[in-house]
């Protein structure tokens, strides 16, 4: 629901990282991080950013998303996995606390321009 | 040519948030972001908790909604100071941002103060990915939802330090089952503090106002 919000930030933060001295820059692609626990629906995402990024040098990009899976590691005994199904409880000793080691990403990792 | 950024997406959100947290330390206040589905009586729980907490800590409630004062009018009878966000007056946000919360911090007397409650806008979704400069977060279920809800927004409950499950004095006049319901959670979060009550009867408010205490203290 708030993938407009998103969207305009990633804009911001794409738009401040051009270098000055780039005359006309358009940039063809944005690479993006986004883990599978991040509360954003990828395409409202693509959507919003299509309406935002129109007459800016990101007018026409392409988001390049790469997935992040969602790792957690258990507090109690160190075992670190893969979590699929929304179950977060410890296989091996069952009622560790674990800490979310991947999958909330929700980052800009470069952006690409024509050359 | 690949200019290289690696920043993440919410970081002015984040900064925004760390700040509040830091000037909420320096005043020695106590945040404490609520958050649930709409209807599950985040309001009316926390009216019977500001009349079982206040005056022995001194509480003031931030409450988010996207339209209407209604909240605020029902939480300021327990003469807490309260401050009504509204996002928008039709439509508006989805969550709160800790820009929202510093604006409105400032309308409190921030040295009198041990405890600041946010009632954050009934969503499961998009609370949870929003710092707002908190030191803890509690989710609350309704037994007039599903048992199931925890799976369905993990989320929610995996950033959650605690979950209330409300209205329990409904459990005989319905099918739902509060055991499924507390190891749902349990399965997303393990070992966090659940407290079944009834903000209604006030029945199971012991356990609550009790880690409530316990975190204002630390």
């Amino acid at each position: 629901m708030h993938e407009m919000g998103v969207a305009q930030q990633m804009i911001n933060i794409a738009l401040s990282s051009i270098p000055k001295d780039i005359v006309n820059p358009k940039v063809e692609k944005l690479n993006l991080k986004i883990g599978r626990l991040a509360a954003v629906v990828e395409d409202s995402l693509r959507f919003c950013f299509d309406i935002i990024a129109k007459d800016s040098p990101l007018e026409g990009a392409e988001l390049v998303v790469e997935h992040v899976a969602v790792k957690v590691r258990c507090k109690s005994c160190d075992k670190t996995w893969e979590v699929d199904d929304p179950i977060f409880s410890c296989s091996s000793c069952k009622d560790g606390a674990v800490e979310i080691i991947s999958g909330r990403e929700l980052e800009i990792i470069s952006i690409e321009l024509a050359e | 040519m690949e200019i290289k950024i690696q920043k993440k997406m919410l970081e002015a959100n984040e900064s925004d948030a760390e700040k509040n947290r830091k000037n909420f330390k320096d005043k020695n206040i106590f945040v404490l972001n609520v958050m649930s589905s709409p209807g599950s009586g985040k309001t009316e729980t926390l009216c019977k908790t500001l009349k079982m907490v206040m005056p022995k800590i001194r509480t003031g409630v931030i409450v988010g909604d996207i339209c209407t004062h209604n909240d605020a009018d029902r939480l300021e009878a327990s003469g807490a100071k309260v401050v009504q966000i509204n996002t928008d007056k039709f439509g508006g946000d989805c969550h709160l941002s800790a820009n929202m919360i510093d604006k409105a911090a400032k309308e409190f007397d921030l040295d009198n103060l041990d405890l600041l409650i946010v009632e954050n806008i009934g969503n499961l979704v998009c609370p949870a990915e929003f710092d707002i400069g908190e030191n803890a977060r509690v989710v609350l279920l309704s037994v007039t939802e599903g048992e199931d809800k925890p799976l369905k927004y993990p989320l929610m409950f995996q950033v959650a330090d605690a979950a209330i499950l409300n209205k329990i004095d409904l459990l005989p006049y319905l099918d739902f089952n509060a055991n499924e319901a507390v190891d749902n959670m349990r399965k997303v979060h393990p070992q966090m503090p659940v407290f079944q009550l009834s903000a209604k009867t006030e029945e199971g408010f012991e356990p609550w106002i009790e880690w409530l205490f316990g975190c204002v203290k630390k």
